[in-house]
């Protein structure tokens, strides 16, 4: 049990795939000017990541070993596709300024890295826990850069006025490169920074 | 028996089976779904509509407020014939902008609001990166334009993309289509800034030169095929 929820919760913090590994950086910059697409952002690869974890732990012993990417690529792309076509449908709004970043969650590496790193050698269950526990790392990260980001470059958060109108009749100002990709660049610097301050096993030795 | 899971006869089934499962599991889905998201586009484009004419809505009003303010619509030719038996709103500007000018069918959206007529004309064309396109909402002269909606597909955020922002779109605004003596001229899109006295020409935008330039070439061709139309009009 005990290793089951390391699996789960590990990547959270201590292996978070954006603040440690340093993967699935390009979205994590694109869609987190606002907090409403980066949540389904992260919903999404969560959905994907969870499932493709699951569909490719249970054929894991009959995936002959040299297309063995070829058919990852086949199962996240089709869940990517479902979860593209569903947005379409349901939250077109949503699906509009995510535009092409769901096609692109197929070439994000967290996905590609798990089912080869983990559930090519692990049972469903542990797989499963395993793309939860990274898509939730990977969303966390998402949701924090999305709040600072849209709370000083647009001043709401979710789409609702924080700042009252009396502050920009003060003279307070929106930061505009916060809304720009540099930015979302340096707050994720900045997190990465704090928690490496933090857990000194994260710090390289020399 | 023990399947050899490293030959190339099961490599091959595998693969084949594999990819005629995912096909059919995602044609399936795409069919289910294509109603839904048809519906959404149509919305989305009563929307569009609406705004062009100063009408805010959210989408899911957009088809209520649409029947409301466009009484009566329909699609032309390149002639200016009204063709019978076509829906505007069925139109699908992308295969009207492959066609030969001559061939090509229009849809006008006739609104009201507030005792003032609008005719609505659609374009369509070429950003950098992807189709661009348009609403152009022309006051009762059938010259002025009382504002304009632009969108895109893929245009760069920030740069070209900026078309679909009010700020840009508001430069339209009381712009003329035809010259004093009734020639038509477009609107043209300038680099470097128009002169703030030009009628016929609104700013391009910085960065955003080749979709800007799109824009210009986009308006002048859909224009075009509706000045015959317009004229035609403008005489009853």
């Amino acid at each position: 049990m005990a290793k089951l929820s390391k699996v789960l919760i590990e990547p959270f913090n201590l292996n978070n795939p954006i603040t440690v590994q340093i993967l699935g950086i390009c979205s994590a910059l694109a869609v987190t000017v606002k907090m409403k697409p980066a949540v389904v952002m992260a919903l999404s690869v969560v959905f994907v990541m969870a499932f493709s974890n699951v569909i490719i732990s249970l054929l894991r012993n009959t995936i002959p070993t040299r297309i063995r990417i070829i058919v990852q690529l086949v199962v996240i792309a089709s869940l990517v596709v479902l979860v593209d076509q569903f947005l379409k449908a349901y939250v077109y709004d949503i699906s509009k300024q995510l535009s092409v970043f769901v096609g692109l969650i197929i070439t994000n590496c967290i996905i590609m890295g798990r089912l080869e790193a983990f559930a090519l050698g692990n049972k469903p269950l542990p797989s499963f826990l395993d793309g939860l526990g990274n898509a939730a790392g990977y969303g966390i990260i998402l949701v924090i850069v999305s709040f600072l980001r849209e709370l000083f470059g647009s001043g709401t958060i979710w789409g609702y006025q924080v700042f009252p109108q009396s502050f920009y009749s003060f003279g307070y100002e929106n930061n505009g490169l916060m809304i720009l990709p540099p930015m979302a660049l340096i707050i994720i610097g900045l997190i990465i920074w704090i928690q490496r301050g933090l857990y000194k096993q994260l710090q390289g030795r020399s | 028996m023990k399947i050899n899971v490293q030959s190339n006869l099961y490599t091959f089934i595998y693969a084949s089976v594999m990819v005629i499962l995912v096909a059919l599991a995602l044609s399936m889905t795409f069919i289910k779904l294509k109603p839904l998201q048809q519906a959404n586009m149509l919305k989305e484009k009563q929307q569009a509509i609406l705004a062009s004419i100063g009408i805010k809505c959210e989408r899911d009003q957009a088809p209520e407020l649409f029947e409301k303010y466009f009484s009566q619509s329909y699609v032309v030719d390149i002639q200016g014939n009204i063709l019978k038996d076509v829906n505007p709103l069925k139109i699908n500007l992308e295969e009207e902008y492959a066609k030969d000018l001559k061939d090509r069918r229009l849809p006008v959206f006739v609104g009201e609001n507030q005792g003032r007529k609008f005719f609505v004309l659609s374009v369509f064309g070429k950003g950098l990166w992807g189709p661009i396109w348009g609403y152009l909402a022309l006051e009762e002269d059938l010259n002025t334009i009382y504002g304009v909606v632009f969108d895109h597909k893929g245009e760069t955020p920030g740069l070209g993309a900026e078309i679909t922002q009010s700020w840009y779109q508001k430069k339209f605004v009381g712009k003329k289509i035809f010259d004093e003596n009734g020639n038509f001229v477009s609107i043209a899109v300038v680099k470097g800034g128009a002169k703030e006295d030009d009628i016929h020409a609104v700013d391009a935008i910085s960065g955003g030169t080749l979709t800007s330039k799109g824009l210009e070439a986009m308006l002048h061709d859909f224009l075009a095929g509706y000045v015959n139309f317009l004229k035609k009009l403008q005489e009853n």
